[in-house]
């Protein structure tokens, strides 16, 4: 299942065997220090010019691995190197070269308007003087801020915010970025209108890793994707062999409303079910249940959720989400 | 050229966000008057010898030095709950030419302490704004607000470090008042405190100041407080380097 990464001819983010550990205290009188691992042996390579997906739940390491790459955190051991500069010994290096996004509307100076958040950065990143005012008026037309420019970034909605920390990130046509869940908050039409900026960055030759909670985003945009779980990559491939995981079952989706913790602990439990997890949506719960092709579950599964009010059952075909699901609930 | 254009900008940047702030602008503005008030009312019920323009000057710089030191301190904690910590320090430019335009911006924003504290003096209290050394008050004045926003600079250096500077920086404004001789003479102060003040910019600063402006010479304390600043600037770097390492390690950054 793992890519080749052979036929690649330079490798442009390679990390190896990354660790980090943080250390926190416990107590308020007898305080005890506790460490916690938050990555555990992370390995990967990405390629010039590929879009590279890191996804993972919650505290899976994503966050973490990309500071360690992009020089804001030491790794505790293992070490990365960014187009051929290693994070650690030429951290300034790897800064030059490199763009970063954070996701979420923290990271911009608020008080201050778009364009001077820009100039600021454009003068940090060693834009020339002569080249700041086109560049950022580029980027304006790229992110859709132009006219905009002007205006305190307090006033912002949180997708705004989120293209200009974008034009920010490309301030000096890096030729690697790193976007950590760029779309996240962001609604429908603005997260779109980012997925296609980020599209269009991969064709104009720039490497991207994209770390991010939304499958059919992955899916899209994605040349590869690595699974990391409780700080491990537990699977690497491209989307359609993600996929292949999952291929030789079916999905059942089964829409319940007040469904006991009991209840769902007994489907868990029906013979065939590889794997199950639960949405809660408004007053109802989508309870999604993968088991193996062939074996038809829908109406055994309806018969163990008495007591629960049942609405719509589909069974489809696995999408990566599917083979993410089952990645992260089955390890 | 490239230094000096990206001070030049962290300055002004810098400058811009302190006219935004309504706390920076109450701070200098209301405390300020509330500093010369209390100064001129000691001075007068002490019944002490001299002009009120010397508490005024010493007033003044009270503002300056608050003003640096909560502008220093809370620009770090301010850019770590913003988020902006980690942009700043992610970019090519070394840390100590991000920070140090930020602290020499704040103290220039003290000086606004410093002229209003004599414009309350004249207005309020009638005290006359006549300096004996008009010329080497314009040199001491600017020679003291750098010394104070290298010391910024120093102190700034270990907030990169501590999560809770604001802490830190709030602890130092009343001790550093009392033993750089700003609000009451050195003289009335035990004999230990005194070595304290010397390594303390606003103690030459002072002196320089009121040197300049009530008679007697001046340039000492300004090449003392000129000498200060660059002492801090070494150690404000190498600490800077230094303390940088450990905040990757220790992840101290950002609050997530």
């Amino acid at each position: 299942m793992y890519a080749s990464v052979g036929s690649r001819l330079v490798d442009v983010i390679e990390a190896v065997d990354l660790h980090r550990t943080y250390r926190t205290a416990t107590g308020v009188f007898r305080r005890r220090a506790v460490e916690v691992a938050a990555v555990r042996g992370v390995s990967f390579s990405i390629g010039r010019g590929e879009l590279f997906g890191l996804l993972g739940p919650n505290g899976a390491g994503k966050t973490t691995t990309i500071k360690m790459l992009i020089t804001l955190l030491l790794p505790t051991s293992g070490s990365a190197r960014v187009l051929g500069y290693d994070v650690v010994r030429d951290a300034r290096e790897v800064r030059k070269r490199i763009g970063f996004v954070f996701g979420g509307d923290r990271g911009l100076y608020e008080r201050l308007s778009a364009l001077d958040n820009l100039r600021y950065f454009a003068e940090l990143y060693g834009v020339p003087p002569r080249e700041q005012r086109s560049r950022i008026a580029e980027l304006l037309a790229l992110v859709g801020l132009t006219g905009r420019e002007n205006e305190k970034v307090e006033g912002y909605s949180r997708g705004m915010r989120q293209r200009l920390h974008i034009a920010r990130g490309l301030l000096h046509d890096p030729s690697v970025l790193f976007l950590d869940e760029p779309t996240i908050g962001v609604d429908p039409v603005g997260a779109r209108d980012l997925r296609a900026t980020i599209a269009s960055l991969v064709k104009a030759g720039k490497t991207i890793l994209l770390t991010t909670h939304y499958m059919f985003e992955a899916d899209a945009l994605c040349d590869r994707i690595a699974v990391i779980n409780k700080g491990q990559i537990i699977a690497e491939g491209t989307p359609a062999d993600l996929k292949g995981i999952v291929a030789d079952r079916t999905v059942i989706e089964i829409e319940a409303f007040g469904a006991s913790e009991e209840a769902i602990g007994r489907l868990r439990r029906i013979p065939g079910v590889s794997s199950l997890s639960v949405e809660e949506r408004d007053q109802a719960q989508l309870v999604l249940v993968q088991s193996a092709r062939g074996h038809e579950l829908s109406r055994e599964l309806v018969a163990h959720l008495d007591g629960a009010r049942v609405g719509r059952v589909v069974v489809r075909e696995p999408t990566l989400e599917d083979a993410y699901v089952a990645l992260v609930t089955e390890r | 050229m490239r230094i000096l254009r990206l001070m030049l900008t962290g300055w002004v940047f810098t400058m811009k966000t302190n006219l935004r702030s309504g706390f920076m602008i109450l701070t200098a503005v209301i405390q300020p008057v509330i500093f010369a008030s209390i100064a001129f009312f000691m001075f007068q019920a002490g019944q002490r010898s001299g002009t009120l323009l010397y508490a005024a000057i010493g007033a003044g710089l009270m503002g300056i030095w608050s003003t640096t030191l909560f502008s220093s301190g809370g620009s770090l904690q301010w850019w770590r709950w913003q988020g902006f910590l980690e942009p700043l320090v992610a970019s090519p430019a070394p840390f100590a030419l991000v920070l140090l335009p930020a602290t020499l911006a704040n103290a220039t924003y003290g000086m606004y302490a410093l002229g209003m504290t004599l414009a309350w003096g004249k207005l309020a209290f009638g005290i006359p704004l006549t300096f004996a050394h008009p010329w080497l008050f314009a040199v001491a004045v600017p020679a003291t607000i750098l010394s104070l926003g290298l010391l910024g600079f120093f102190l700034a250096s270990s907030f990169v470090l501590y999560r809770h500077a604001n802490a830190l920086s709030n602890m130092l404004e009343y001790p550093v008042w009392l033993v750089t001789g700003v609000l009451v003479p050195l003289s009335l102060l035990p004999g230990w405190v005194r070595p304290i003040g010397w390594l303390l910019a606003p103690t030459w600063g002072v002196r320089a100041i009121r040197d300049s402006a009530l008679g007697g010479d001046p340039l000492p304390a300004i090449g003392m407080t000129l000498g200060l600043g660059a002492v801090y600037l070494a150690l404000g770097a190498i600490f800077l380097t230094y303390f940088m390492r450990l905040a990757r390690e220790r992840a101290t950054l950002s609050l997530t």
